[in-house]
This record gives C-alpha cells, sequence and structure tokens, in this order.
C-alpha cells in the first residue's frame, strides 16, 4: 500500500529541521536513518486491537510556542498542575515545542544534575545524549512508528542524576500542546547514576477535539546500580489526538524503577510500558490507571522482563469503562532462563459501568526458569449492587456512592503519583470523566 | 427527638421467586429494643435486608411505614435518611475508601447541606467511639472492611451506628463470629444508644446476646413469619429448652422458610 508509506515530511525536511536546531551530526544522521526505515518497518501490532485504520499522518509537525516571564501568566489548566505554595524550583514546561520555562535549584545544578529541554541537552552535553538516545531501551528499528519517532523527533526533556546525588524534590515537566494541530514527537531520557535517586512526574495536555493530531512519544528510563527512580505522569491528550506511548525502563543492579501512570488521554491510544529488570534484585512496580470513555480504543502493555537474579517486578493496572469505550490491558511477566529467585506478580482489573463497553484483561506470565515466583489476578466486572446497598444504607445517594466505589478502585494507584497538585488534578481529571 | 415508630404489616418477601416471608407484623417504637429469635433458615435476615431495601428481595404484598411514611416507596438511601439502620452481617469490602472517609460521608448524609460536621468535630467524635469500642485508631485509616477479621467488621458497623444515631436500629447477628470480649464491647456501645429515641432490632439465634442486651420485648420467628412474642422469660426459656415446645405448641412440623412459592 503505496498511500499508507507516503510521509507528509521528506529527507529535505528532516534535514533542514535538524540543521535549524544545530543539532550535532549524529542526530541528523540518525533521523535520516530512521526516516529510510518507516518505508520498510511495519506498523506496531498491538494484541487484540487494530490500528490500521487511525490517525498517524494528520498532524503538523512544528509549532512554537511563547516563553513565559511568571507563572502567573500561565491559564488555570496548567495551573493547577503546579504547586504553586511550595515553589517547586524543578519545573520544566514546553509550550508546543518550545521551552516557555524552566528552572532547577542551585543546589541541583551544582551537583551536577542536568534537567533541561533535549535540544539543549544535545548541544551541550552530546556524549551523554548520545549515549542514551534509541539505545538501551527504546530502538529505531522496532516497528514504523518509532522509526518515525527517530525522524521526527521535536520535543522532550533530558534528566541527568550523577552518581551518589538524591534528589528530594520531585523534577516536574509539563508536556502543553497549545497547538491545536500539532504532533508530539517527545523524548524524555531519565538517566540516574550509581546510588543516585529521583522522583521525576511529567503531564501531557491538550485541548484538541475536533482537529486532529498525533502523539508519538518515546521514554527511556536509566537506573544504574542502586539506583532509585519513581516516576509518575497523567497523560491527558484530547480526543483528536491518537497516540503512541512507549515508556521503557532499564534497571541495573540492586536499583529500583517505579511507575505511576495515570492515562486520562480521551482519544485512541496504544500505551506500552516495558521494564527490564538485567541486574541482580532490581525492582520494578508498574501501576496504571486509566478512564476510557466515548467511542475511544485503547490498549495498554505492562511489560516487565526479568534477568537478573532475585529480580521483583509487579504490575497493577486498574481501569474505568464506560460509554462505547473499549480497552485491552496486556499484562505481561517474563522472566528469564537464569533470573533465578525471581518474583513476577500481576493484577489486572476491568471496572465496566456500561453495557456497551468493552474491557479485556490478559494476564501472561513467560518462564524460562525453574526457581521462580510468580501469580497473576485478573478481573472485569461491573460495581457490585451490595457494595452500593451497603453505603446507600449509610444514606449516601446513589450518584455518590457509584463515585465513591470507582474513586477507590482507582486509588491505588492514583495515591502513588508523587506530586500532590498532580495527584489532585488526576482525580479532577477522573470525576470529569466518570460523571 | 421524641421516638420513631417502624410498623411492619403483613410483609411477603421473596427472593428467586421464593417466598421467604409470608405476613410478618411487627412495630418498633423508640425506646423499645426487639429480639427476634428463631432457628436458621426461618426468615429473620430476610426481614431486616427486606427493611433496608436488600436489592435482591421483592416485596410481594404488605407494607412498612415509619411514622407513618411509607418506606417501600423510598430509595435506600433515603430510608437510611429517615431514619433506618442496618448494621449487616456481612458488611461489604470496599478498597480504596477509607473507614473514616465513608463514616464522614455517612454523617454528612445525615445532615443538611451546608450544615456539615467540621473535620475536628467529626474526628472527636469517631476517635471516642473508637475507644468506646476498644477499637484500633488505625482502622480508620484503613480501607473500608478490607481485610477486616469478622470481630473488626461487627465493631466497624456498631462504630457507624453509634456515629449515624439512627432512630431504629436492625442489627443483623451482630453477635455471629464474635468471641466473649468483643460481644462485651459490641452490646456496651448499642446499650449506650438506649433511649426514648432510639428503637431497636435486634435479629439472633443466639439468646447469648440478650445476656447483655435485655429486649424489652422478644419474637420467635418460623415459617416466614413471627409465630410467638413475649418478653425477656421468652428468650430465657429458648435457651433452656430450645425452639421444639413452641414447634409442638404450634403444630409446625418444618419451620424452615423458604418453601416455593
Amino acid at each position: 500500500m503505496a498511500i499508507d508509506t507516503k510521509l507528509p515530511y521528506e529527507k529535505d525536511y528532516v534535514s533542514n529541521y535538524s540543521a535549524r536546531l544545530n543539532e550535532p551530526e549524529w542526530m541528523k544522521s540518525l533521523r535520516l536513518q530512521g526516516l529510510e526505515l518507516v518505508d520498510t518497518l511495519p506498523m506496531p501490532k498491538p494484541d487484540k486491537t487494530n490500528i490500521s485504520k487511525w490517525n498517524f499522518k494528520d498532524y503538523k509537525h512544528d509549532a512554537e510556542g511563547k516563553a513565559i516571564q511568571s507563572l502567573e501568566e500561565l491559564p488555570n489548566e496548567i495551573k493547577v498542575l503546579l504547586d504553586l505554595d511550595n515553589k517547586n524550583q524543578n519545573l520544566f514546561i514546553q509550550r508546543n515545542q518550545s521551552v516557555a520555562y524552566q528552572s532547577l535549584s542551585s543546589e541541583l545544578k551544582a551537583k551536577g544534575v542536568i534537567f533541561t529541554d533535549i535540544f539543549s541537552a544535545m548541544n551541550e552535553h552530546s556524549d551523554l545524549v548520545q549515549r542514551y538516545f534509541m539505545k538501551d531501551a527504546v530502538s529505531v528499528d522496532e516497528n514504523r512508528l518509532t522509526a518515525l519517532h527517530t525522524a521526527l523527533m521535536n520535543g522532550g526533556v533530558f534528566v541527568y542524576v550523577p552518581k551518589n546525588v538524591v534528589i528530594e524534590d520531585p523534577l516536574q515537566a509539563i508536556f502543553w500542546q497549545e497547538d491545536l494541530e500539532v504532533a508530539s514527537f517527545n523524548h524524555v531520557i531519565v538517566v540516574a547514576e550509581e546510588n543516585s535517586s529521583l522522583t521525576y512526574v511529567e503531564n501531557y495536555i491538550s485541548h484538541n477535539k475536533t482537529e486532529n493530531a498525533v502523539a508519538n512519544i518515546v521514554t527511556e528510563v536509566i537506573a544504574h546500580d542502586n539506583a532509585n527512580v519513581s516516576f509518575g505522569a497523567v497523560d491527558n491528550f484530547a480526543s483528536g489526538t491518537t497516540v503512541y506511548v512507549n515508556r521503557r525502563g532499564v534497571a541495573y543492579r540492586d536499583a529500583t524503577i517505579d511507575w505511576a501512570l495515570g492515562q486520562m488521554n480521551d482519544g485512541n491510544t496504544v500505551s506500552e510500558n516495558i521494564t527490564h529488570l538485567i541486574g541482580d534484585n532490581s525492582v520494578s512496580h508498574a501501576k496504571t490507571v486509566t478512564v476510557g470513555r466515548g467511542e475511544q480504543t485503547q490498549n495498554f502493555t505492562a511489560k516487565i522482563v526479568h534477568f537478573g537474579r532475585n529480580s521483583e517486578g509487579y504490575i497493577l493496572q486498574h481501569g474505568v469503562m464506560k460509554d462505547s469505550a473499549s480497552s485491552v490491558f496486556n499484562g505481561i511477566g517474563k522472566i528469564e532462563h537464569g533470573a533465578t529467585k525471581s518474583n513476577a506478580e500481576q493484577e489486572s482489573r476491568v471496572l465496566m459501568l456500561s453495557k456497551n463497553a468493552r474491557g479485556d484483561a490478559n494476564p501472561i506470565l513467560l518462564i524460562d526458569e525453574d526457581d521462580v515466583t510468580a501469580g497473576h489476578a485478573a478481573s472485569v466486572g461491573r460495581v457490585d449492587p451490595l457494595q452500593i446497598f451497603y453505603l446507600m444504607s449509610r444514606g449516601i445517594s446513589r450518584f455518590e456512592a457509584e463515585r465513591l466505589i470507582i474513586h477507590g478502585f482507582l486509588a491505588p494507584v492514583v495515591n502513588e503519583i508523587p506530586i500532590k497538585a498532580v495527584r489532585d488534578q488526576l482525580t479532577q481529571v477522573i470525576e470529569g470523566k466518570v460523571h | 427527638m421524641a421516638g420513631s415508630t417502624l410498623e411492619i404489616k403483613d410483609l411477603h418477601v421473596t427472593i428467586e421467586d421464593q417466598e421467604i416471608l409470608k405476613g410478618v407484623n411487627l412495630t418498633i417504637t423508640g425506646g423499645e429494643f426487639h429480639a427476634v429469635m428463631g432457628p436458621n433458615g426461618t426468615g429473620k435476615s430476610t426481614l431486616a435486608a427486606a427493611i433496608m431495601g436488600h436489592p435482591k428481595y421483592v416485596i410481594t404484598k404488605g407494607s412498612i411505614l415509619l411514622d407513618g411514611e411509607d418506606v417501600l416507596e423510598m430509595e435506600v438511601d433515603e430510608r437510611a435518611k429517615a431514619g433506618l439502620f442496618l448494621a449487616m452481617q456481612y458488611p461489604s469490602e470496599i478498597t480504596g475508601v477509607t473507614t473514616s472517609d465513608f463514616l464522614r460521608s455517612s454523617v454528612n448524609a445525615h445532615r443538611e447541606e451546608g450544615n456539615e460536621i467540621s473535620l475536628m468535630k467529626f474526628i472527636k467524635e469517631m476517635d471516642a467511639a473508637m475507644d468506646y469500642l476498644e477499637m484500633d485508631k488505625n482502622m480508620a485509616q484503613r480501607y473500608l472492611n478490607t481485610g477486616f477479621s469478622g470481630g473488626e467488621k461487627k465493631r466497624n458497623e456498631i462504630l457507624q451506628l453509634m456515629m449515624i444515631k439512627p432512630a431504629i436500629g436492625i442489627l443483623d447477628e451482630i453477635d455471629s463470629g464474635l468471641d466473649i470480649d468483643a460481644l462485651k464491647v459490641v452490646s456496651k456501645g448499642i446499650n449506650k444508644l438506649r433511649d426514648e429515641s432510639f428503637g431497636c432490632l435486634i435479629i439472633t439465634h443466639y439468646q447469648r446476646l440478650l445476656e447483655y442486651i435485655t429486649p424489652d420485648k422478644v419474637h420467635v420467628m418460623m415459617q416466614g413469619r413471627v409465630v410467638k412474642s413475649g418478653g425477656p422469660e421468652l428468650a430465657q426459656r429458648l435457651e433452656a429448652e430450645g425452639y421444639e415446645w413452641i414447634k409442638e405448641e404450634l403444630g409446625i412440623e418444618d419451620e424452615i422458610a423458604g418453601q416455593k412459592a
């Protein structure tokens, strides 16, 4: 199908784009390599979801955004994500493809922490970015969309925490798609060196209900020996955006990567969250919540692959489905040969609020080692009428009873979101979507 | 507040096309403690659930009135706000909702909008009630009934009863699964509420509970009806002699309620 592979953006465009951003040569050639692969590679094939009719072509690639002088200038829907009272100094706001605001505490700067936009990082720390960009976590040639991502990467942040640096306050990034048609080919890299520790929280937000756009996002988290990364995210792309988001983690010896993802997009979404537990004693908790509504179709994969001995992976996915929304939840725990004494646990629960909604939970355990423990639990069901009866028997209205049960159902993940303002905002978004 | 009156008249109830209650008559007024006793399967718990509006039970005949208002016309939450409370035999577990948040929502549901209980006052009242029931304070921050032992669930039901202070409390086998110490504590909580404005319907098949909570009236249910009523002495005789003498007296062979309708 020739028409499928026709790209809205060609080689000259990509070269010029890279030149305009003053990118190092390696990035330019990586982009062009990606572009060439787009024609030959297949689309990703999420299990049980057909994405062949989804919009991956109609979008605008490039849009600038104005910088702001003060956080007070931000519209309310962005302001609510900020802990304005606590004056969090570690904040990055991207508006379309431009940096609108960035700050990092002088203390962290002095310690060698990097928290800056991906283009500046490529200029100022070219070797460091090159070391991690599409190397250990996601590859350029995985599928057509990862190749396209490489070719058209148009935003993102680079986070680097040097050895032995422990960051107490969270780093927060907000990716604000103000332009209704602009695509997000965002690339986020988080590198935690040996014995370091950080909490990173990101928000994606767009407003395009009728305009088409695409988000093709790659996030790579690398936790070196004994590092600890706590990664929180709330994705809130509007219904016009088709989303393909890859969040990958690589954990070395004694390292921990914990994910708390609020996947609140209103459009069609494929989300992959994969963590490789490479080192012995490495640990990952992968927690996600979602609310599906309207006609949207979503496919979520949470996968933890155990290579290291005594590694522990815990997957928890909770989804609420209403209207005619349909979602597939793939939970995959894979234990490779040699990963003795590892433990792979997973739980997928789907709460159905309407007859026409669909939810599939697919728990998968793939185990190539004898001396391990593993377990899974999955359920798809409706709100229990006896729970409603119990709550109502205390004077609580049916509406409020359902609300309590739904929020309670999502709470185990929502409560893990590290920044209170973001957590509260996620609760608000859930509230808005459920009722 | 003067006491309320709950009148149950000729109540017939079916579950999945099986008639369980076949004409129950019972009147409870504020200040009175009534005990409903009877062997297993005679319809006691069905009566409790039907009064509160359990979704599985269908009322086919009869009426329930609270101070003259038609309870059967009310939604479950309206029944609660009108003054009814059911302490359940098997309370639901609700993950993600803390006991404390739930309790506060319940208390506020019984108050006018704009007149919600202040957080300080709520915590004070809850702490006092928890102390009275010898409950671990950490329970308030645990998810509602989730992972609670049988005894903790029962105490939690009585905690709600004490905080909500309904006009009529219905206690469905609140004594089942409790050891003697827990039974004493739970009884203490219930007795604390005894006054002119509170009426109580205690459902049990053991006389044991009634050693700690003295009922004003005792009713025996068999075959889905109240077949005998009396004072506290009736419970004592049941404890001493069992139910056989009633069956003989009334010519009942099989006391079980659930015959096909």
